[in-house]
């Protein structure tokens, strides 16, 4: 930055916040950024005549829609929503089964080895960046359509969010506590249970809460691919365009997504 | 002095150990509910194996290769397009849902709208405007700003939330319009943690972008979906491959651009200093 110096005096001095190469960097990204903006617009497929029917089309979907088929919810609905909650809670408790000893691995003052450290947060990278359709796709394509590959492709894609998160947590863990148990010559058991895990125990319910949160919400989707759950009932209204009966399925989603939100945020501000 | 006896300093916790018994009992009952057995995970290793010969080599031939890039450019077009919308409505929207600075007959629609943007899949939107747009990118692009306005707008008002009202005061106090006050008292405040969501949801509708093709919305969801529909598995793998680059690269950008802006680095400064760029999303807002 160009403070001012003195002992210059004399000389117009103009402050500025940013110093002349920070400028152009700043520059530079947002031509980028404006540079990618007009050649995607340019270059994205438009077709207007599909816009100009989109009003009615809406109308046409919404008109549809009413009234909602209400002994839909009994008949299907009630079933899958059942289904996609057993999945979003089972893949979450795998995922921290599962992410429990990749995040400490990945913590590097729990296992001091970068080379562990780096494989174990390699792992937790690449299961976050696949999105979870993909993942169900994955495992329909091994265990066949249905509930058990919706709930792995769950659990898999929530490990590098668990474990991210649990193994950042612990890097932050106080040395206090666990030089004082080495000392006293706690095996390397106790040190974790009684070092770290009372410390980094608040952090691992909210994240777990959170990706529960977060899964409630995904689970409703992967039945489109065909991996149980409450969009499977949606796909089929959907196919045989029965949008009265789609309508009571996104209510039923709506109104599970507000109830588990509240939900978390009523327990982490009772228990955490 | 009176002998006592060794005092056990960590007691059994009853009602947790019935916590984990319910936790357990609950496992076991929904396992049966969803039909997991043993039998059919057995089989399942045994099409695993089938499955991931049939993947290896990824099939990048010439014609593949083609679809992936146009599918791909179809689909940063769509995340490019859709952030910037996004952007451009969660401003005044967010503006609008703090409560510190607008009445509550403003902020409660708008904090009701961004509830309901926030709690559909991208995917699910999709379905919505794929049915009022048709077949498209123009879908999952506007698709994808829904869900950006959910996520930009609760952030950023959160954050408007939490600044200091004294600036504002300080401005308003020299006799500066709303808009002034705005642009003077409240955005410097928060334009950081503004930066930080927006990239953050570029990656996201990146991510989000490869996905809506599933649907029918653009973008290179829709060349994977048929190639799992084909069991055309060498050319699945690399798509996902493909995929992943890019995300990466997407991450990578967006985590130079954070430091360009949030720790004024530049070129020269690049490996001096250690320090990572602040952590702007909060724990848990991130997917």
């Amino acid at each position: 930055m160009n403070a001012p110096t003195p002992g210059m005096s004399g000389i117009h001095r103009e402050w500025k916040r940013f110093s002349a190469e920070q400028r152009v960097i700043r520059f530079a990204f947002y031509f980028i950024a404006v540079a990618a903006l007009v050649m995607s617009v340019r270059h994205i497929e438009f077709i207007p005549e599909f816009l100009y029917d989109a009003p009615e089309q809406v109308k046409d979907f919404f008109v549809r829609m009413w009234p909602i088929d209400k002994t839909f919810y009994a008949k299907s609905v009630h079933e899958a929503l059942i289904e996609t909650l057993n999945i979003a809670t089972l893949g979450t408790l795998l995922a921290i089964v599962l992410a429990l000893p990749l995040g400490m691995l990945a913590a590097n003052n729990l296992v001091p080895v970068k080379a562990i450290n780096y494989f174990a947060k390699l792992v937790l990278v690449s299961s976050r960046s696949v999105n979870s359709l993909v993942w169900a796709l994955l495992f329909i394509a091994i265990f066949g359509p249905g509930a058990l590959a919706g709930t792995l492709a769950i659990g898999f894609r929530s490990i590098g969010f668990v474990g991210k998160l649990f193994g950042e947590a612990l890097e932050e863990a106080a040395r206090g506590p666990v030089e004082a148990l080495t000392a006293v010559g706690a095996s390397h058991s106790s040190v974790f249970l009684k070092g770290y895990w009372p410390q980094v125990k608040p952090a691992f319910w909210s994240i777990a809460l959170f990706r529960w949160d977060i899964n409630v919400r995904e689970s409703a989707v992967l039945g489109l691919v065909g991996a149980g759950g409450i969009g499977m009932a949606m796909d089929s209204a959907m196919n045989l365009f029965r949008w009265d009966q789609v309508a009571v399925v996104l209510i039923t989603i709506f109104a599970v997504v507000i109830l588990a939100e509240l939900l978390v945020t009523f327990i982490r501000k009772k228990v955490i | 002095m009176q002998a006592t006896a060794p005092r056990n300093p960590f007691p059994a916790n009853w009602p947790v150990r019935a916590g984990w018994l319910a936790l357990l009992a609950y496992v076991i009952w929904a396992a049966n509910q969803l039909d997991f057995t043993w039998s059919r995970f057995i089989t399942g290793l045994d099409n695993a194996q089938r499955f991931l010969s049939r993947m290896f080599p990824p099939n990048f031939a010439g014609d593949k290769w083609d679809m992936i890039v146009k599918g791909l450019t179809e689909s940063l077009e769509i995340a490019i397009i859709a952030t910037f919308i996004g952007i451009v409505i969660s401003l005044p929207i967010g503006l609008m849902s703090a409560r510190n600075l607008s009445p509550q007959w403003i902020s409660w629609p708008a904090r009701l709208l961004v509830a309901l943007c926030r709690s559909f899949h991208p995917v699910i939107v999709a379905i919505i405007f794929v049915k009022a747009v048709g077949f498209g990118a123009i879908a999952g692009i506007g698709a994808l700003v829904i869900g950006s306005i959910g996520f930009i707008s609760k952030l950023f008002a959160e954050a408007i939330e939490e600044i200091s009202l004294k600036q504002v005061e300080a401005v308003r106090a020299s006799g500066a319009s709303f808009f002034n006050t705005l642009t003077y008292g409240v955005l410097p405040q928060v334009f950081g943690r503004f930066l930080g969501f927006c990239t953050y949801q570029l990656d996201s509708n990146l991510r989000n972008s490869t996905m809506v093709g599933i649907v029918g919305a653009g973008g290179v969801g829709g060349t994977l979906f048929a190639a799992f529909q084909r069991f055309d598995y060498d050319f699945v793998l690399a798509i996902l491959i493909s995929i992943i680059t890019l995300i990466f690269i997407g991450e990578i950008l967006s985590n130079i651009l954070r430091a360009v802006f949030l720790d004024n680095k530049t070129i020269s400064g690049w490996f001096s200093s250690g320090a990572s760029t602040p952590v702007i999303i909060r724990r848990g807002e991130e997917e």
